[in-house]
């Protein structure tokens, strides 16, 4: 088999998930595209291991610890993803602007000088860490 | 590696083999289901084509003589990580049918991006492995080799791993849990 029908078949698998990373607004919808992301790198590695013909079989075994790492990786993310939207009601990550710039540059959170923004800004990051606790 | 090259001069591309239809007919389905999963306006449904997309790329890891990381690839995406998707999707209370809002403001700009990186990755990739021949006739990742190895070699960090997986499993449970009890009781709660 020549090994540019793994090799092009993971590119285009990887760039199908990081469209979907890019475009998609559900955070489950993008947890989604990270795996197929993860699995174009697998769909590789085992290519290049079989080409390769490694003694050590490297490949085969980083293949088996992405797969085990992803596991544990959707985990904590729909666990992440989870206790925001109990926190927030939604899961739209277009909607999660706390660590955005201001629109405003006369309306900095963390100016030290306007007392009213400083307790905006530690409202805002008390209901951050709420929301990820 | 010149006789890998000169073994590849004999293969054309016009003239493919059995194994080669077969990934390419199974790459294709991978692929459209991959778009699917990206494109669909259905969330539910994305996580079920996701499904299609992965067990391809199982019957992928097959041809290429990788058995036993392809039983393991249906056993892990398959069985629990689609599941565990789906039970995010219902427990954020997804809408069943098509919710227009799926995809952000700014896919077009995500498209520019994606189809810049999959042009760059698959002109470089062509040009770089066209002549390279894999020879698949004998088995490279049969469970037999691939156990020993594992547990021969590779021991250390699959210990690393399983702590890995302990410390993620205890991070999910403490991250998911509802705390209300603790907040009560310290006498701040509300959220």
């Amino acid at each position: 088999m020549h090994l540019v029908y793994p090799a092009v078949l993971s590119s285009l698998l990887f760039c199908t998930g990081l469209y979907g990373v890019l475009a998609r607004r559900n955070a489950i919808l993008v947890l989604m595209s990270v795996e197929l992301m993860l699995n174009a790198v697998n769909l590789n590695l085992v290519a290049f291991d079989v080409w390769l013909r490694d003694t050590l079989h490297a490949g085969q075994a980083l293949t088996l610890f992405v797969i085990a790492v992803a596991a544990a990786e959707i985990g904590i993310g729909l666990a992440i993803v989870l206790a925001v939207y109990r926190g927030r009601g939604t899961s739209d990550i277009d909607k999660l602007r706390d660590a955005a710039e201001p629109r405003d540059p006369h309306d900095d959170p963390y100016d030290p000088s306007d007392t009213a923004a400083v307790a905006d800004a530690a409202d805002a990051t008390d209901e951050k860490a709420e929301a990820t606790a | 590696m010149s006789s890998l090259v000169l073994a590849a001069d004999s293969h054309g591309f016009l003239s493919p083999t059995g194994v080669e239809v077969a990934f390419l007919l199974v790459g294709l389905v991978t692929f459209g289901a991959a778009i699917v999963t990206v494109t669909t306006k259905q969330l539910v449904h994305a996580a079920l084509w996701l499904v299609v997309a992965l067990g391809g790329l199982a019957v992928e890891y097959l041809l290429l003589t990788a058995e036993f990381i392809a039983w393991v690839q249906v056993l892990i995406y398959v069985g629990s990580v689609v599941v565990l998707l789906l039970f995010g999707l219902m427990l954020t209370r997804a809408p069943i049918g098509r919710s227009p809002d799926a995809d952000s403001g700014n896919r077009w700009a995500a498209l520019t991006v994606a189809l810049a990186s999959a042009a760059a990755l698959v002109w470089v990739v062509a040009d770089a492995f066209r002549t390279t021949w894999i020879d698949v006739d004998r088995a490279q990742g049969s469970t037999a080799v691939t156990g020993s190895i594992l547990f021969r070699h590779w021991v250390l960090p699959f210990e690393a791993l399983s702590v890995l997986l302990l410390a993620a499993l205890v991070g999910a449970i403490v991250l998911s849990r509802k705390n209300d009890g603790a907040a009560a009781a310290d006498g701040k709660g509300g959220h």
